[in-house]
């Protein structure tokens, strides 16, 4: 069953339609919530009027800053650097606006459709001011002291404060020490420092469901209901009862079906605070549903970075005896619930598979007039992947050197597993847990005929074409602790429900979950039911973030359910009078080893744990056990991105013709699945390195507000994905053995792209920004000497 | 100001008051709520709200709903034939991990049903012309495809159509 191909237990209801999406809960008496947002990247205030709106038929009531000023700005979830605290949003804006779409006033009607033509009538009066857009320019001045002082709410004063929101180091070994010498190496010709550049546009994830959030104060049950949750519920809720003003467990908060959540979806905005505030003030049910106009400058964006890298390397064989990095994070105009994850991941996860002896990466997080900026799928890898990878190309040729050579040359070497690179990452101690580097190169490299691809690429550019290969290695990091819950139970027709504090975001972790109970105890997994991203159901969850799920929230249902088939034997036991050893598990029923014809189905022993039954037995009343797992390091998995592209010299058409992935998973739960998040994680890969990314015009004005003009790939744009999963190396820190797949397939795609485009044009270092768009390759086509 | 709007939809009437404003998106969503049919964008492109109008697919965030009067339109919710059995997409989706979220599902599968129906003997190639009309952000599209080819075998051969000519090479 672990392992199977098994169809999704979540499909039948999604297929049928019958699934229900945020904007699918309908409560009697709502009123719908329109957000009015500033047309302005950066302004003072002058006036929000709301009075005409206010006169509209169906209008409620309209808020500015002042009717919701006494709410604290919004608290970070992650990665929480007290340096960051006066950097945050208000729910509504407070005297100035800071981006396109900042929420500036709401309006509340009987309708959707009145709710906006209320919005419309808001009369809102900005001075502009000058809009400050690029993040590795110098910093400049940007909250004043009572700005600064209101968002870090601690009572004290707080500076005036710049727009460097946070700058930090993570090191190992000594790069001073590294680089003092290198003059003297290089002078020798041992050595040679290399100094690289990388950009990676602003893009993030658009899923296609746009947010929303229905919300209603429950008198009878004096419950404050919250649907359409995502991803954090659990901490949403804590976070959602200190802004109202209740107890968490007058709070419930409901995950519905969730139509993709790939990091943006789910983190607590200022729209969720105002609808869960508006269902306790005005007492009646609220919804909001985001249109995607408002999606492509409310969410989250992610991605914009700006790397710099200086690498000590041995001419010998590309040896990369140190590496000095420092990268500029376009962070937008406020900094989220995210904190500094994203610049925190970039810079720990930098080196990536190689052993890299003295490294350093200095990150600066810089706050810019944009949409606030937060994770997006493998963030601060995707980034430091592009990177670090052009690096070793680079290296590559300009010593003359095998591009896959100098990856082995640098690797952590299998035997050196596990492998300890004294930085932190999330928290965390960065353990690499297991893993084998070469293994997976070579056995990609053999299954997809690396040379024979070479041979055709070779043979394809002598009849003049402009085809390219190249590849680009990760490593990733998956199931961030530090725990997880699951409870398992059996009714009495011997049907299992798992309830847990997982989260579901679309990634099929129902059926993952279900696949894991139903090997323990030998059963279908088809009829199990989840329960998951309920509070009222369960207690405790953290969410289904930094592809945790597989590995947290499996583990604890394998550990609850092996708790439950040791209840199963007790029972057993006891009615047929044998000792525990002497029954055993065998599909779905408990069985005397030596007379099988004495066997009890679980729904049976679901029946003799009735309570005063159970009591007979010493044992805890109902059939269900409790398994929780715990960890304080994360795994990581490891992949090889490899892609085959041409580029029309007319039209400076990037096609990629083939893409290959292979992937260590340590195990792979449902192959079909892991298949399945690497295909979509490419896609997302393929759209930032050639079609994705929010542009501006001076002013501030965002221009990509629509598909017309944020371009995600479709079919058309996407090659078949060949992936090999391997599992090579399971992780020693769970008991399944496994390491997330969700952010795998992402990883290294601009990585990849771009070393293939480099090979196509035959202009070693042509790509060093993605998207690589059509100008820029037409004019680099120009600089194509060879015919 | 409303006006009185007659609906077929997956053969039942309904009988409507809307807004001329009103889409046909929120009509079968709000008033014959048949929420199955998904807002992806409201402006065209991605394809979600898809419906079958008079066996056309057209996009419902598109289209004012008095424009679809007296019109018989078929949603996700009438795809499958009865409780106990999909419609050949929809198994073919289940079949080959057609979807992830599922929420732009339903307009892929009015789309493909609609297109397959009128065209039974497509080629890959044709479908994937047909299916670069929608937005999929979960799967990459690949089992999609196989998914949308898997589909078209099982009504020729439920039909008795001839089979699909092979894409090109």
């Amino acid at each position: 069953m672990i392992g199977d191909r098994a169809r999704r237990i979540e499909d039948p209801v999604l297929l049928r339609g019958a699934g229900r999406f945020a904007a699918d809960t309908v409560r009697s008496g709502e009123l719908h919530m329109r957000v009015v947002r500033s047309p302005v990247a950066h302004g003072r205030i002058v006036k929000v009027d709301v009075s005409q709106a206010l006169l509209l038929d169906g209008v409620v009531t309209a808020w500015t800053f002042d009717d919701i000023a006494e709410l604290p700005a919004i608290g970070f979830r992650l990665t929480p650097r007290p340096e960051l605290i006066p950097y945050r949003q208000p729910v509504l804006a407070r005297r100035e606006v800071r981006y396109v779409g900042e929420p500036v006033a709401v309006v509340f009607a009987t309708s959707a459709y009145l709710a906006e033509d209320g919005a419309e009538l808001v009369d809102v009066e900005i001075e502009p001011g000058q809009a400050h857009l690029q993040a590795d320019t110098e910093p400049i001045p940007w909250i004043d002291a009572e700005q600064a002082t209101w968002a870090s709410n601690t009572g004290d004063q707080v500076a005036a404060q710049d727009s460097e929101a946070t700058t930090f180091v993570e090191e190992y070994g000594d790069i001073d020490a590294a680089f003092a010498k290198a003059d003297r190496l290089v002078k020798k010709g041992t050595h040679r420092v290399f100094t690289t550049e990388a950009r990676i546009g602003r893009h993030t994830a658009v899923p296609m469901e746009c947010r929303g959030l229905v919300a209603s104060y429950d008198e009878s049950d004096q419950l404050l209901v919250v649907d359409g949750a995502a991803k954090v519920p659990f901490w949403n809720r804590e976070a959602i009862a200190a802004m109202v003003g209740l107890p968490p467990h007058r709070v419930v908060v409901r995950e519905t079906h969730v139509g993709g959540g790939f990091g943006p979806r789910g983190e607590l905005y200022p729209e969720d605070v105002l609808v869960t505030v508006a269902a306790m003030r005005l007492r009646r049910p609220i919804k909001w549903i985001e249109d995607r106009q408002e999606h492509l400058v409310a969410t989250n964006h992610s991605r914009g970075q700006h790397h710099r890298i200086q690498a000590l390397v041995r001419v010998e064989d590309g040896f990369i005896e140190a590496m000095d990095a420092e990268f500029f994070l376009d962070q937008g105009a406020y900094v989220r619930t995210h904190g500094a994850t994203v610049a925190s991941l970039t810079a720990s996860m930098l080196p990536g598979p190689y052993v890299i002896p003295h490294f350093r990466a200095r990150a600066r997080v810089r706050l810019t007039h944009k949409t606030p900026a937060g994770t997006y799928r493998s963030p601060g890898r995707y980034e430091g992947t592009f990177a670090r990878e052009r690096l070793v190309d680079t290296i590559a040729r300009e010593l003359g050197l095998d591009p896959a050579t100098v990856r082995r040359t640098n690797f952590i070497p299998a035997d050196k597993m596990p492998f300890e690179r004294p930085i932190q990452a999330m928290g965390t101690h960065l353990v690499h847990d297991s893993g084998d580097y070469a293994l997976l190169l070579d056995k990609v490299s053999e299954r997809f005929d690396f040379p024979g691809i070479r041979a055709e690429v070779e043979g394809r550019r002598a009849q003049g074409e402009l085809v390219g290969f190249g590849f680009g290695y990760f490593v990733e990091k998956s199931g961030i602790g530090p725990f997880e819950g699951a409870r398992v139970a059996v009714d009495g027709a011997g049907q299992v429900t798992i309830s847990c504090g997982a989260s579901s975001v679309g990634q099929g972790v129902d059926t993952v979950l279900a696949q894991v109970v139903a090997d323990g105890l030998q059963i279908s997994h088809e009829p199990i039911r989840v329960v998951r991203g309920r509070t009222d159901l369960f207690e405790y969850g953290r969410g289904a973030f930094a592809t945790r799920l597989a590995v947290m929230a499996g583990s604890a249902a394998a550990i609850a359910t092996e708790a439950l088939a040791e209840k199963a034997r007790r029972v057993a036991a006891h009615e047929f009078k044998v000792s525990f050893e002497e029954v055993e598990l065998v599909e779905g029923g408990v069985e005397v080893r030596e007379n099988r014809a004495q066997r009890l189905t679980l729904g049976e022993i679901a029946q003799l744990l009735e309570p005063m039954n159970a009591a007979a037995m010493k044992e805890e009343p109902g059939f269900s056990a409790d398994g929780w797992f715990r960890t304080d390091h994360m795994t990581y998995p490891y992949g090889l991105h490899a892609a085959v592209v041409s580029i029309d010299r007319e039209t400076g058409h990037l096609a990629i013709e083939r893409f290959i992935v292979g992937y260590d998973v340590g195990r792979a739960l449902n192959p079909t699945l892991v298949e399945g998040q690497i295909t979509g994680g490419v896609a997302q890969g393929i759209g930032g390195a050639v079609y994705e990314e929010f542009l501006y015009s001076e002013d501030g004005t965002p221009l990509c507000t629509t598909f017309m003009d944020y371009l995600i790939p479709t079919v058309r744009e996407m090659p078949d994905v060949e992936i090999l999963l391997t599992e090579d190396a399971p992780s020693p820190l769970n008991p399944l053995g496994v390491k997330g797949a969700g952010e795998g397939g992402t990883t290294a795609v601009a990585a990849a792209i771009g070393s293939a485009v480099d090979d196509a044009l035959r202009i070693p270092g042509a790509i060093t920004s993605v998207p690589i768009r059509p100008l820029l390759l037409r004019r680099l086509v120009d600089q194509v000497s060879i015919p | 100001m409303t006006t009185p709007l007659r609906l077929y939809v997956n053969g039942d009437r309904y009988d409507l008051d809307v807004e001329p404003r009103r889409t046909l998106a929120d009509a079968l969503r709000d008033d014959c709520g048949l929420t199955g049919t998904h807002l992806g964008c409201e402006h065209g492109v991605c394809g979600a709200c898809t419906v079958l109008v008079d066996g056309q697919p057209v996009r419902a965030c598109l289209m004012f709903a008095v424009q679809a009067e007296g019109s018989s339109v078929r949603t996700v919710e009438g795809l499958a034939p009865d409780d106990d059995t999909l419609h050949p997409v929809q198994q073919a989706f289940w079949d080959n991990h057609g979807l992830q979220c599922g929420f732009c599902t339903p307009g892929f599968l009015t789309l493909i049903t609609g297109y397959l129906e009128e065209n039974p003997t497509a080629n890959e190639e044709e479908l994937r012309d047909v299916l670069s009309s929608n937005l999929c952000r979960c799967t990459g599209y690949q089992n999609i495809i196989k998914a949308a080819l898997a589909a078209q075998r099982t009504m020729n051969a439920e039909s008795g159509a001839e089979p699909a000519e092979q894409a090109p090479a």
